[in-house]
Formats: structure tokens, sequence, C-alpha cells
């Protein structure tokens, strides 16, 4: 066994499926920065609002005002390097940690796949992506057509986590039993040609949610298995624009379809990039010298091979940490970040804050938009998390104030959330005083009981 | 079983896009009809009978100013009360030209600042278009130049006939009275040009869709000027202690009730797309949360809203007729009032706009 796995380590193939992929993804991320800044959504999702919401541990990541372009003009250009592989390593550390420190600038606008973008460009660190079709391959030093195959198997697998993983949490009794969130949602897309009417229809609501379970379960075996691979890219492509018509997920469709191309052999990808040689004026010629790639030193392998394989237990576990927590995981969403639960819920809530003097028995309640964006307040009223954090900024800010200086202050919250068409229930306990509350990983026993139960994983 | 397998995978793709089946459709809910019906039934004449007693608002402003009695003085009153009631009919419709003249920050901003309309009036030069200049127009300032000068009638009827600065406050008070009808104006003036066509034409359900932002904006308006303005701020909901000073037309003091009951009905009569000033009920969010619910089977929500507006409504009753002396002597109601107003914010923008779907900004989201 082990035998087996040093003897596949050791397996070469063709570069051009990594090198096409590291062009497509740098490309893909240069164009969402654009988006991202043309959108005016830099200005208004980090720099205007006056509060942003940190993740645990992370407390020190905060936009630079007027500076946070800096970022993502670092992103950008770091994007741009990727995909012409110019100063590969540097380039690709750059991104990863540029793009991770925007996305952990406010969770507010957390999403599944900009976590993934984190995460695939975290691995292409290790991954010698830029050994073909590249400027750093125009050095002959660097150019190698031959690579480890565990290189682009290691792309397929995390890509092959994400569809599997995202089918897996499918399988819960609201979204195959009840069809929830997909019936709230789609009949608001009343204004599409042709399938406007259908997806008024109750089976099309069924339809939908069974199709995108299986497409999830089975994607990754359909783009594994050669015989059924350009039928799996047709429904990976149909798929995506399809989902990319009815939701507000803008780039992520885009960025999964060129994932699923990795998935071919390099015929296919010797032909892209030829075009995209042919494009540039250039030849692929050059870069086809039959040289292998290998690592430097004997340590540098080992700490690769360590990292990959820790990075894959990660993420092979990380998903099912919810199973430390009790309570729904829909309602307390204790676990439910970094773990492919994409499109699973649809949450609404209300959360209304009461500052306390015990002292003088003063009391009063906050108007949240004093403080939040209504992005900000939306995604804050339906997760504990939020509501812990921004409860503490309210002690803070208040005991700032001149009539509550030196004062004990308590905060309570009286909120309400509705979750996949229920009617909206009392969320959080009104008697705690959550300024004595601490954020940690324990369960927070300050969330009240769903009352009801969602069965699934 | 590869076969089998391709053969499902093909069903699932036909099944999930393909399948144009137009049998069904007729059932749909039409947006645009409910547009249609917000803006020609609802809005439009709201804002045409706003404009209309404000013409006849300006109509007695010039009848004062030109002979100031005590009379006169009187009709004033009388025209800008109903003025202001049909003001709390058109308040919550903050879209096309209302929203681009910001027309709620510059018709009712209270408490307004007393010192600086007398600044105002005393130099006699100010750009009542400036933002910083929102607290010493509209109604509220009006409600000081009317109510609030001195304590008799006879009083204030004096400060505009003084040699000294009665003039001043006569263009003042003009001055207010004309922008709040130029704003009406023009507001009417973009309905019945292209605007109302703009608006029902715009059925989409993008963020920026007709329906989502006046969905939006009603929720705003509810929440923010009708249960904090009028109700919870003099209350002190937000503040630890009541502030008698803060509610609506606090100088004439006995219509702030009359206002918030005014507004509470318009917000509820567009829940339920009535007619402005009839019983017909049209396309509403009454009649789309219904049409949801067929699809969902769910809970009544729009009974639930209902039933909770009539709360607010028996809470209110027992208010007194003005506000500030409630306050004073038992505040307990306008807090109990409160929290059935806060009961429907929950039931509108948690269980509704669930129900609804609308978008709350134009953001990427996975719906997580």
């Amino acid at each position: 066994m082990i035998q087996a796995f040093d003897k596949y380590l050791t397996q070469k193939t063709e570069a051009a499926p990594l090198a096409a992929f590291r062009v497509l993804f740098g490309a893909v991320m240069f164009v969402s920065i654009l988006r991202f800044w043309h959108n005016g959504w830099i200005e208004k999702l980090y720099i205007d609002p006056t509060f942003f919401f940190s993740y645990y541990g992370f407390e020190f990541i905060k936009p630079l005002g007027q500076y946070t372009y800096v970022i993502f003009i670092i992103c950008g250009i770091a994007s741009l390097c990727v995909a012409f592989g110019y100063k590969y390593r540097l380039a690709i550390v750059t991104f990863f940690i540029s793009f991770t420190y925007i996305e952990l600038m406010d969770k507010t606008t957390y999403l599944n796949h900009y976590y993934f973008v984190s995460v695939v460009s975290f691995l292409m660190v290790f991954l010698p992506a830029h050994t073909y079709f590249s400027i750093d391959a125009k050095n002959e030093e660097t150019a190698r057509e031959l690579v480890p195959v565990w290189t682009i198997d290691a792309v397929k697998l995390l890509i092959a986590i994400v569809y599997f993983y995202a089918g897996l949490a499918k399988l819960n009794s609201d979204w195959l039993v009840q069809a929830m969130p997909l019936k709230i949602w789609l009949p608001s897309n009343y204004d599409l040609p042709i399938l406007g009417g259908l997806l008024q229809q109750q089976w099309a609501h069924y339809a939908f949610s069974w199709a995108g379970a299986v497409y999830d379960l089975s994607i990754p075996f359909l783009l594994f298995y050669k015989r059924t691979r350009w039928f799996a890219f047709g429904m990976v492509v149909a798929f995506h624009l399809l989902t990319s018509l009815l939701f507000p997920i803008g780039m992520f469709p885009f960025i999964m379809i060129i994932c699923a191309l990795i998935f071919f052999d390099a015929r296919i990808h010797k032909i892209i990039l030829a075009k995209m040689a042919w494009v540039m004026k250039t030849s692929l010629s050059e870069f086809n010298n039959g040289k292998e790639w290998m690592f430097k030193s004997k340590w540098g392998m080992k700490a690769t091979y360590f990292v990959v394989l820790l990075f894959f237990m990660v993420q092979l576990a990380l998903p099912f940490r919810q199973l430390f927590y009790p309570g729904e995981l829909f309602w307390t969403e204790e676990g439910f970040r970094f773990s492919w639960r994409v499109m699973l819920m649809e949450k609404a809530g209300h959360a209304n804050f009461k500052v306390v003097d015990p002292e003088s028995g003063t009391r009063f309640y906050v108007q949240n938009n004093d403080f939040l964006t209504p992005l900000q307040e939306k995604q804050m009223s339906v997760q504990p998390d939020f509501i812990l954090q921004f409860a503490h900024y309210l002690e803070q800010y208040f005991s700032q104030k001149e009539a509550y200086k030196g004062k004990d202050l308590q905060v309570f919250v009286e909120s309400h959330v509705a979750l996949n068409g229920r009617r909206s229930k009392p969320y959080i306990d009104p008697t705690r005083d959550l300024t004595i509350e601490k954020e940690s990983f324990r369960h927070k026993d300050w969330i009240l009981p769903f009352g009801d139960e969602i069965k699934g994983l | 079983m590869l076969k089998k397998l391709i053969f499902w995978s093909v069903a699932i793709l036909v099944s999930s896009c393909g399948g144009d089946e137009p049998s069904d459709v007729t059932d749909d809910f039409d947006r645009g009809e409910m547009l249609s019906n917000w803006a020609d039934n609802i809005i439009i004449p709201a804002y045409v009978s706003y404009q209309a007693e404000l013409s006849g608002l300006k109509t007695q402003g010039a009848a004062f100013t030109n002979e100031p009695t005590v009379q006169n003085l009187e009709n004033l009153r009388t025209s800008w009360i109903n003025a202001y009631k049909a003001w709390q009919h058109v308040s919550m419709f903050e879209v096309g030209k209302a929203e681009s003249l910001n027309v709620r920050n510059y018709t009712n901003i209270y408490p307004t600042n007393p010192s600086g309309i007398n600044d105002n009036i005393a130099s006699g030069s100010y750009n009542l278009e400036l933002p910083s200049k929102n607290d010493e127009q509209g109604f509220p300032a009006l409600d000081y130049m009317i109510n609030g000068l001195a304590s008799t009638d006879a009083e204030m009827v004096a400060v505009y006939t003084n040699q000294d600065n009665g003039q001043a406050h006569k263009t003042y008070l003009n001055d207010l009275i004309d922008r709040l009808a130029e704003m009406a104006d023009e507001i009417v003036a973009d309905w019945k040009g292209s605007y109302r066509d703009t608006f029902v034409s715009d059925d989409g359900s993008s963020a920026t869709s007709a329906t989502n932002k006046v969905v939006n904006d009603f929720l705003f308006y509810y929440e923010k000027f009708l249960r904090a303005g009028k109700v919870g701020i003099p209350a002190g909901v937000f503040s630890g202690s009541a502030i008698p000073t803060a509610v609506e037309a606090y100088y004439h003091g006995e219509v702030s009730k009359t206002l918030f009951q005014e507004a509470l009905n318009s917000t509820e009569n567009f829940f339920n797309g009535q007619h402005f000033g009839a019983s017909t009920q049209g396309e509403s969010l009454k009649s789309y949360l219904d049409y949801l619910n067929t699809i969902k089977d769910g809970e009544d929500l729009s009974g639930l809203i209902n039933t909770q507006f009539s709360s607010s409504r028996s809470a209110a009753s027992l208010l007194d007729d003005n506000f500030s002396e409630q306050i004073g002597t038992d505040n307990s109601l306008m807090l109990q009032t409160y929290d059935e107003l806060q009961k429907n914010v929950i039931l509108m923008k948690v269980d509704m706009m669930q129900a609804l779907n609308v978008k709350i900004d134009y953001i990427d989201a996975d719906g997580d």
C-alpha cells in the first residue's frame, strides 16, 4: 500500500492541464477583482461601514480605509502574474495572502466561493503550475514539460470534495422533502423568459432540489471517468449557467466551469494553450522540452507532502465539525461556514438590542442602522456570532458616552429568526446579558432551541 | 451501469433546464398589476391629494400674510393640519422624483430647530435646499411658525405685524409653504409624466426593481419613521428617558395622535392594496403573500399582519390626542403601542421579507 503510494508520487504526466488551470484561474480572478471594483463594492463593503465583523481569532484584520484599494490592486496584479506565470511562487503567495486578507476583513461578505478561491490558491502555492506556458518557463532553467501526477490530482481532489460535500449537505429533509429554500427562491425569478412560469410550479421546485443533490454527488465521478467526461462537462456548463441565471452568485459559476476543465487530459489542454499561444503570437513548442519537474531538495519534498496531506485532512474533516455541537446546525450555524453548505438556507431575522445601565435602571433600544449597513444588519440578525460581536461593540460604544462613563452596561437582545419558510421564532435568550458572554468555539447556550427538526446531514 | 447512469443524468438535465410548459402560467401572480395598482390607485391619487392640500395651505398662507388676524391664523392652521395629514399618505413612497429630491428629509424632520429658524428669519439669507437646513423647514418648522412663536394667538399675530421683523416672518412662512408645494408639484408632474410607465414596467425581481425598492422603502418607513419617529423616540425607547418634545407637531400639541393614526392607516392600506380614499382593494403585498402561500402551504401570514395592524390601532386608541401629554401622564401606554408596532416589524421584516424573497441590496450571495 505504502509502496504503491510511493510509486504514485513519482508518476509523471504532462504539465499542460496544470498550466491551463493556472492561466484560467488567474484570469478569472483578475476579472473578479475588476468586477468587484467596478460595482463599487470596495467602497460600499469595506470603506463606507463604520463597524466590521471580524472572524474569531482574526480581529486584527480590518479594512484600511482608502488604502483598502491598495490591497485590491495588489491582489489584482498578483492574479495577473499568476495567469502569465510571472514570478509564480511570489505571485501566488501574494494572491493567497491578499485575497484571504480581503475575505477576513468582514465576515458579512462570507461566501463559500470566496473560501474556495482562498483554498485553491493556498494549494497552488505548493504546485508547479508555472513550469509550462509561462513567462517563468521562458527561462530554460524553469521550463518543464512534465510534472508529478499528484499535482494535478490534488486540484481534482479538491474540486471533488467541494461538489461531493455540497451534495451531502443537501441530503436533509428541508431540501429533499420540503424543497426548501428553492420553493422560496425560484418563484421570484418570474421575470425569466420561458422558465419564469415553470418556476412557479411546485413540482419544478422538487425537480431542481433533487437534481441539484444528484448533480453535486455524482459530478466528481462523472468527470473522473473518461467515458462520461464530456457529458459531465456539458452538465457542469448547463448547471452553472442555469444557477447564474437564477441566483445572484456572481463569478462562481465561471470559476467552477474552468475548474472542471482540469479533469480533461493533456491533449485538450494543449489545444487550448496552443490557441492562447497563437493569440499571444508565441508558440507552445518552446515549452515542449520533455524535461521532468522535480523537487529541488528532499527537505522541500517532505515539507510539501506534509503540508498538502495535512491540507486535505483538514478539508475532509472540517465540514464535519458541526457534529460536536448540539442543536440544529441551520439554526445555530455552529460549524456551518467552511463546509461547502451552499444555497441551503433562506434565513431572515430581526434583532433588537437593549442597553441597560443596572445602576440607574436606564434602558434603551438601539437603532441598528445607526451602526450597520443593511447587508450587515441582515447577516447579523441571523447569526449568533455576529449578534455577540455587535453586542460587545455596543457596550464599548455606549460606555464611552458621557452619560455612561465607567458604568458596567448590560446588553440584551430580543431577536426573531425565520428559517426556510417556517414562522419566525425567538432566537436568542432575551434574559442573557451578552456583555458577559465570550466568543469561543464552544456551544453558545444562549441560543434558544429551534423547536423543530431538520433530518439528515 | 454506465448507460443507466447516462440515462438518468440526461433525464435530470432535461428536467432541470428544459421544458417550457406555459400551460399553468395563468395562475401566476402579476407583479405588473400590483405595481399599477400601487401607482394608479394609491401613490398618484395620494400625491394629487397632497398637492391639492398644499395649494390650499398656500392660499391660506397668502391670506394670513396679507392680513394677519387671529381668524386667518386659525384658517391657516386648519389647512396646515390637512396638508400634514395628507403627507402621511405619501411619506413612505420615496421612489422616483421623491427619492432624488430626498423629499422626506426636507418635509418632516422633527424636532424642528427654532434657533436655526430664528437665525434664518433674522438674516433673511438661507438656502432651504441645503441638507443642513433639514430641521428648519417643512411641517415641523411651520408648526413652530404658526403654533410656537408665542403663547396666545393674539401674540402670535403680533409677531407677524411687528414693525421690525414682521415682514421677515411672513417671508419665511411663505417660503416654507412654497418649498413644500414646489417639491410636491415636481413629484406629481413626474408621476403624471413618464415615471408612471417606467415604474409599472419595472416588474422584474432584481434588487433595483420597483417592487423591491418599494417594499424596502415601505419597511424602512414603517420601522424608522412610524414606529421609531412617531412613538418610540418620544417615548424614550432609544434614549433611556422620554423626550416629550420629540413628538410630531409638538407646538400644536393636539394632533400628534391624529397624524400617527393617519400614517398607521396608510401603511395598512398600502399593505392591503386599498385604493386611496376608497374601500376597494387591488393587488398588493397581501395578495402577493396569499399567492405565495398557495405555493408553499405556509401559515396565513397576511392575516397575522392585518391582525397586528388592528392590535396596534387598539393600543393607540387609548392614547391622549397629545402624545407629549401622554408621555407625561402615563408613558407605559406609549410603550405598549410601540410594542404592538414592533411585533409587525418582525412579521413584515422577517416573515414577509422571507416569503417575498426581496433582496436587500445588489451583492453576490450564495444563500448562507
